[in-house]
């Protein structure tokens, strides 16, 4: 469980994460959503006691992270897969983390088979890793001590479909088995895909948080009629907001079920009733777009 | 695959205890040997040794051939290479960028600091160790080449005062790397104190009367050096004392105090 509240950190006067407060529970994935520069990994090295917060608190199991005896048994963190040293060979970096944990040697090759790097890959020097070897590492790293709390930045980047696929299985059956997940993510899609609850953020500022089904009804109802000016009177009448799409449909800030009823009881038959928009990536750029740097370009 | 990942039975197999400063010492000296960078900076120490060792014997006089002009042949890349290591150990965190993770596996970051403050200081007592001992070896063979009297003209607590400023360069070194938390710019910074300062102080005790008196109190390297001359006197030791809290210990807490505010990104 990882409990943020009011979490800001301001440079001078620039604020770049503005009092964000949310939860990541046991059990569920977390996605942390939002574009780039949008203060995802402040907010993440903040958790971990990396960078000083300007205001708020962050506990983790109940505990401020710089209260915890041995961190690496209890949260791990992979904040950026290349922030290792080039010269070390990536079974020589599991080992500083195992010995400085304090755990058995066998973890070792254990979680080694476990982000599968073979043993020739192991005993390279990281320097000479891709991307995606580097994310597995840093998994092996970050489980080595068998935390109940993950906190990843960014973990799929640079994995192909197949490492992103083992990726969200690992994460899922480790949520599965009660463990606490916090991602981050600019990719839109990953966290749809992954993602038990969200929280989306731009400029600093949660912009919408909440499990991953209410922010999809949040969406609302894209709504079709053969006749459009009864179907919008009478979604009117019944008190729900309509805008009109660029195609004549209206896009309803209902659930599909509560148009649908609408629909019937006015006797309007309808020829399109479906969620609005491909999901999670409309609101996104909807939600950031006056946050977004493409935006202020616009 | 689940149990692997999340293995509670890990807590109970390792004490959830603080993670102690014997466990972060040792692996902070795992991490000086562990690169290929490091292996070979280790082993310069080694190579330097041996090096000045041969180079005395073939090149010095053989009445200058005593345990002395071995110890300070041997003693010099010594003070250039054992402060490079401790600057090395200190800014690898932030010029690598491993300090992410190991920072987030210790939190405690003086904890993290003092232990590589002791494994450098390890490293520079072997490191004198073997070449002071280097040194008997090079004046035992030397003389038996030269066909000239063994001369052991370094006392003990001269060998030990050698060890001591040669320790002081490290720390210097430490301090320098604590400060800046790069490895060029502690490094530049190293050369230019070691190198630039004892001339300009040099010269400005030349030319002002005042300066003059007041060097020893204020230019450590010009109090250091008489820790590789032999045995120092009350006031000497002073100096040393005086102008070390000046120009390592006083910067050192400074850097201690950036250390533990400063973002680990």
């Amino acid at each position: 469980m990882i409990t943020i509240e009011s979490l800001s950190k301001k440079y001078g006067s620039r604020t770049v994460v503005d009092g964000i407060s949310f939860a990541a529970r046991p059990g569920r994935v977390t996605g942390f959503l939002g574009p780039n520069g949008a203060g995802k990994s402040t907010s993440m090295r903040m958790m971990v006691g990396l960078t000083r917060p300007t205001s708020g608190d962050v506990t983790i199991s109940g505990r401020r992270f710089a209260d915890l005896p041995n961190p690496g048994l209890e949260v791990g963190v992979m904040l950026d897969a290349s922030a290792q040293h080039a010269g070390r060979t990536g079974r020589e970096i599991l080992g500083i983390a195992q010995q400085l944990i304090g755990l058995p040697a066998r973890r070792v090759p254990e979680m080694l088979e476990l982000v599968s790097l073979t043993e020739t890959e192991s005993n390279r020097r990281v320097g000479g890793y891709s991307l995606g070897m580097r994310q597995r590492l840093g998994i092996a790293v970050a489980l080595i001590g068998g935390p109940s709390v993950l906190i990843l930045d960014e973990p799929a980047n640079g994995l192909d479909p197949a490492g992103i696929r083992w990726m969200r299985d690992l994460l899922r059956g480790y949520a599965d088995g009660g463990g606490t997940v916090l991602l981050s993510s600019h990719l839109l899609h990953e966290i749809e895909v992954i993602a038990d609850d969200i929280v989306m953020i731009g400029q600093g500022r949660i912009v919408a948080q909440g499990s991953k089904a209410e922010l999809l009804q949040a969406a609302g109802t894209v709504v079709r009629a053969r006749n459009m000016a009864a179907l919008a009177r009478a979604l009117h009448e019944s008190g729900l907001t309509t805008t009109t799409l660029p195609d004549g449909a209206l896009r309803a800030d209902a659930d599909p079920a509560v148009v649908g009823l609408v629909a019937r009881e006015s006797g309007i038959a309808l020829t399109e009733l479906r969620t609005a928009g491909g999901g999670l990536e409309d609101m996104f750029l909807q939600l950031t777009a006056d946050t977004q740097r493409e935006g202020k370009a616009a | 695959m689940t149990t692997l990942v999340l293995d509670r039975g890990l807590e109970r197999l390792v004490a959830a205890d603080q993670v102690p400063l014997s466990r972060v010492t040792r692996v902070e000296l795992r991490k000086m040997f562990d690169t290929r960078s490091g292996f070979w900076l280790m082993a310069s120490i080694v190579i330097a040794a041996l090096l000045s060792t041969v180079g005395t014997i073939l090149f010095a006089p053989d009445a200058d051939l005593t345990y002395y002009t071995f110890a300070k042949a041997i003693g010099f890349p010594m003070t250039v290479i054992l402060p490079m290591i401790a600057v090395l150990a200190i800014t690898g965190e932030w010029s690598q960028r491993s300090g992410l993770t190991t920072f987030t596996l210790v939190p405690r970051r003086r904890r993290v600091v003092l232990a590589k403050v002791i494994a450098s200081v390890t490293v520079g007592v072997a490191s004198m160790l073997f070449a002071l001992a280097t040194g008997v070896a090079g004046n035992l063979v030397g003389t038996a080449i030269a066909g000239v009297d063994l001369v052991w003209d370094v006392s003990f607590a001269h060998g030990v005062n050698i060890v001591l400023g040669s320790l002081l360069c490290l720390l210097t070194g430490t301090m320098l790397g604590i400060l800046f938390r790069s490895s060029p710019v502690a490094l530049v910074a190293y050369f230019v104190y070691s190198l630039l300062l004892p001339t300009v102080s040099g010269l400005l005790a030349a030319s002002k009367e005042w300066f003059h008196d007041l060097r020893p109190w204020v230019d450590l390297n010009f109090a250091q050096s008489a820790l590789f001359e032999g045995s120092l006197t009350g006031e000497q030791w002073a100096h040393v004392a005086v102008s070390a809290t000046i120009w390592v210990v006083l910067p050192a807490l400074v850097g201690l105090r950036l250390v533990m505010t400063s973002e680990v990104k």
